[in-house]
């Protein structure tokens, strides 16, 4: 029996930590964007899935790699 | 008071406060490099030619919405973010990769403070003296 509920709490632990890193990954991508403020103060963003975005991103993406 | 210093120090006064810039640069005229965090020449100038590539796509990009002219901009990605900002009507810009989720409006801060410290080289004229003949 306390086999059992071993086995059960370890089995939560790892689908809680699971749906955690999925959660944290799908909301970091929902983070990828491009803000661009123009000399009114606007500000215009484009979000990770437009687009634009896409060349924007890749361009951003390789810079950051230059970088390290 | 704002102090005015060269490219080169304000660069180094900029990576001295901010500990989330990664890499940065000053540009000048024509996408010269005026100042590098990157150890060799290179190495800064593919840096500045992919910032003016993504300056470029963003240009294009606010003149497809109708926007007015773009002053500053952040790319954020999951590995770090970029910033660019121009330094109003001057052709210069400081651009700097960040590490991800960085404080934005701290970094953009930081990067105006850092273009606006470095002094302004005016072209040495030489003025013509009113007595002197023509």
């Amino acid at each position: 029996m306390p086999r059992r509920r071993l086995v059960t709490a370890v089995l939560l632990g790892l689908g809680s930590l699971a749906g955690s890193v999925l959660y944290r990954r799908r909301a970091a991508r929902h983070r990828e964007r491009v803000d661009l403020y123009a000399a009114d103060g606007s500000l215009t963003s484009v979000t990770d899935g437009a687009p634009e975005a896409q060349r924007l991103l890749a361009l951003a993406r390789e810079l950051i790699r230059q970088s390290r | 008071m704002l102090r005015a210093v060269d490219a080169a120090q304000a660069l180094a006064d900029l990576t001295e406060i901010s500990s989330q810039i990664v890499q940065a640069a000053i540009v000048g005229e024509n996408g010269a490099v005026l100042a590098s965090t990157f150890g060799d020449d290179q190495r800064a100038e593919r840096f500045v030619a992919g910032v003016e590539r993504l300056l470029a796509e963003a240009d294009a990009v606010r003149q497809a919405q109708g926007l007015p002219g773009l002053t500053q901009l952040e790319a954020a990605t999951l590995e770090g973010s970029v910033f660019v900002v121009r330094d109003g009507d001057r052709p210069r810009l400081v651009a700097a990769v960040t590490r991800p989720e960085p404080t934005v409006g701290l970094v953009f801060y930081d990067l105006k403070h850092c273009l606006r410290s470095i002094e302004h080289a005016e072209p040495h004229v030489p003025r013509a003296r009113a007595d002197a003949p023509a």
